[in-house]
């Protein structure tokens, strides 16, 4: 009887535990799937069929085109031809439309002789976001013409302040989402599956009777991260195989390094768990904690959902010590940007420190007695 | 076997265990004998070295249960009060799992615990958590004993377990006292103190007396009557304001008297009775 084989039966005993609570399994597999699928598309900031309107005096040759531009994206919808510009004003009261387009008279004309043709944007900025990024697609839209125009009639115009978006031409809402995501459930399932499977072995007094053996403590908890790690790795290639087929979100970079971070995040979940369980003594405990010392920071503080850079500086120094905004950082480097290694040293530095330092601690605060 | 000096151990305002000394023979059922919250439970986990005592010191097989509690963890056999094994693992399963975990297996140790397993050896894929209390204990035992330990602690082995199955787990400790195994038994039930070699009456951390049960019984200082009434409770209230009553109870359906002079009173029914354990635990109560 060696101890490989005191640490193999306490794994297979950790998995019994996982598989035979079919309801847990199927939140902890299930859950990527729902929250990449509901974060993909449901709660998305994306633009889709906006309703516009677009006064055009003018109805010439370049104005048809422009409108044609429009009509050909799947973002805009052209509802409504209002004969006045007063019209327009009604139609975004009733919320019939999210955005309008004013030419000016002559809009040919002016083009040709001036260079000069105006192009009036008009958002309903009741959801500031969703404006900008309409007023950005229809800009764009209409630098596009711009530079066609240009080239055709050899004619220099006035240049329309170009609107240039690295990485996210479309601006689509799943490239933000996925690095956060993956941070939240893999942090969710790390964290918060350890810390109660451990702490319900303190609490059904199982820990008790462990304790009273000769079984090394150390055995007891690593035998516990080994199902959890595997099960956060299923998670992983559940959510990368998600957005790279159903969202369309590419992998840019190198798949090695991103799969590195990854599990070298889920090695800094698994020791806050660890740190965690040897706080409290229940379940319930355990899940409170994790849901709102690790949960909110990732949702709130990792540049996840609100930008870390518009916050006061309490906040931004706060979200420093959160890990999932250095791992949602190193993702959107290495999956979204294509960054090669050298521009995530950093990010795995820190990292690398955070797993170090919760180990440590937690292996200092870890009990051989009870209380 | 056991060695115990001076234990004492305070949590925040109580005083759980006050400097208990004891010995417990090798081979020897030893019982400790007292109401929930009379401190069994802290003297049980301090020897199975799960607790740290505030003064005092104590010596398992020979063992310091501070410096040596490594050494002491791969001896003894420890059964908590509440059950502790795994609800979602089978019968079978739990017992490999702690026939591991003290680096022996099912097979090497089955004689010791073949009369105890080969009752639930019927059910052994059923889930730990949907056994009745009675094999639950059984198979708690069984784990308990897989390693072949020298020194058994038993905390309240027998609470919540039906009277067949307590007698049934009696006749088992005999039979691992034949063995040669060495046993703490807490329980709150003074029936089952007549059944240990020696006990100690524990009350509020502190220990009322150690004896043989016969001896405790033996030594009850006074004559006990019993008398049977229809209204115990009335009976009791109008007895105890009696000045030539030294005590009055009410024990199991009838009332326990005595009197500070030869039965001077003419009730109806008075009979003398033996005393029992519960009797010299409610006399040392008040005399201390």
């Amino acid at each position: 009887m060696g101890k490989t084989q005191q640490f193999s039966a306490f794994i297979k005993k950790e998995f019994r535990h996982i598989f035979r609570d079919r309801r847990s399994m199927l939140i902890l597999l299930g859950m990527p799937i729902i929250q990449i699928i509901l974060f993909g598309f449901a709660i998305t900031t994306e633009v889709k069929n906006a309703q516009v309107a677009v006064f055009d005096p003018s109805n010439d040759i370049a104005t048809q085109r422009i409108i044609h531009r429009l009509h050909a994206s799947e973002y805009f919808h052209i509802a409504y031809y209002p004969n006045h510009p007063e019209d327009i004003n009604q139609l975004f009261q009733e919320g019939k439309i999210q955005l309008a387009i004013l030419f000016n008279d002559h809009f040919d004309q002016r083009l040709k002789h001036t260079g000069d043709a105006s192009v009036q944007l008009l958002a309903d900025a009741t959801d500031p976001n969703q404006a900008s990024i309409m007023v950005g697609y229809a800009s764009n839209i209409l630098a596009a013409f711009q530079q066609e125009w240009m080239q055709e009639c050899r004619i220099p115009l006035q240049i329309i302040p170009e609107i240039r978006m690295l990485y996210n031409p479309q601006m689509k809402g799943a490239y933000n989402f996925v690095p956060g995501v993956m941070g939240l459930i893999l942090m969710l399932i790390c964290a918060m599956m350890t810390s109660i499977a451990i702490v319900r072995e303190k609490e059904t007094g199982t820990m008790e009777v462990l304790l009273a053996s000769p079984i090394k403590p150390g055995y007891v908890i690593f035998s516990k991260v080994i199902p959890y790690f595997s099960l956060s790795v299923v998670n992983l290639i559940t959510i990368l195989l998600l957005s790279v087929f159903v969202l369309g979100v590419p992998v840019s970079g190198s798949l090695f390094w991103l799969v590195i971070v990854s599990f070298l995040f889920i090695t800094v979940a698994l020791s806050l768990g660890i740190l965690i369980s040897t706080i409290v003594r229940t379940q319930v405990a355990a899940m409170l904690i994790s849901g709102m010392a690790l949960m909110m920071p990732v949702m709130l503080l990792s540049g996840m959902i609100f930008p870390v850079e518009n916050m006061p500086l309490i906040l931004q120094g706060l979200s420093h010590i959160v890990p999932a905004k250095w791992f949602i950082l190193a993702v959107k480097k290495l999956m979204i940007e294509g960054l090669a290694l050298r521009f995530v040293l950093k990010e795995f530095a820190i990292l690398a420190l955070m797993a170090l330092l919760l180990i440590t601690v937690s292996l200092k605060k870890f009990k051989v007695r009870l209380s | 076997m056991i060695q115990v000096r001076q234990i004492s151990k305070n949590y925040k305002n109580v005083q759980a265990l006050k400097e208990l000394s004891f010995e417990v023979q090798a081979g020897e059922i030893f019982g400790i004998i007292g109401p929930d919250g009379a401190g069994k439970t802290s003297l049980f986990r301090i020897l199975a070295t799960l607790l740290l005592a505030d003064s005092g010191s104590a010596r398992v097989a020979n063992l310091d249960v501070v410096q040596d509690y490594k050494k002491i963890r791969s001896r003894i056999g420890y059964m908590p009060g509440r059950f502790s094994l795994y609800q979602d693992l089978s019968v079978i399963e739990n017992l490999e799992l702690f026939a591991t975990v003290f680096n022996t297996s099912v097979k090497e140790n089955y004689d010791l615990i073949k009369d105890i397993y080969c009752q639930i050896e019927p059910f052994k894929d059923r889930k730990a958590g949907k056994l009745s209390g009675g094999m639950k204990q059984k198979l708690a035992l069984s784990c308990a004993l897989i390693h072949k330990p020298t020194v058994l602690f038993l905390d309240e082995p027998t609470t919540g377990v039906d009277p067949v199955s307590r007698k049934e787990f009696w006749d088992m400790l005999r039979k691992l006292k034949q063995q040669g195994i060495t046993i703490l038994v807490s329980t709150p039930y003074m029936d089952e103190a007549s059944l240990c070699d020696r006990i100690a009456l524990i009350q509020n951390g502190q220990f009322l007396h150690i004896d043989s049960p016969q001896n405790m019984v033996k030594q009850f200082p006074k004559p006990l009557y019993a008398m049977e009434t229809i209204e115990n409770y009335k009976w009791l209230n109008t007895l105890k304001n009696d000045a030539r009553i030294a005590s009055v109870y009410i024990c199991g359906e009838k009332l326990h008297l005595t009197f500070k002079a030869d039965p001077a009173l003419h009730l109806p029914d008075l009979v003398p009775v033996a005393p029992t354990i519960e009797d010299c635990f409610i006399h040392l109560m008040q005399y201390n």
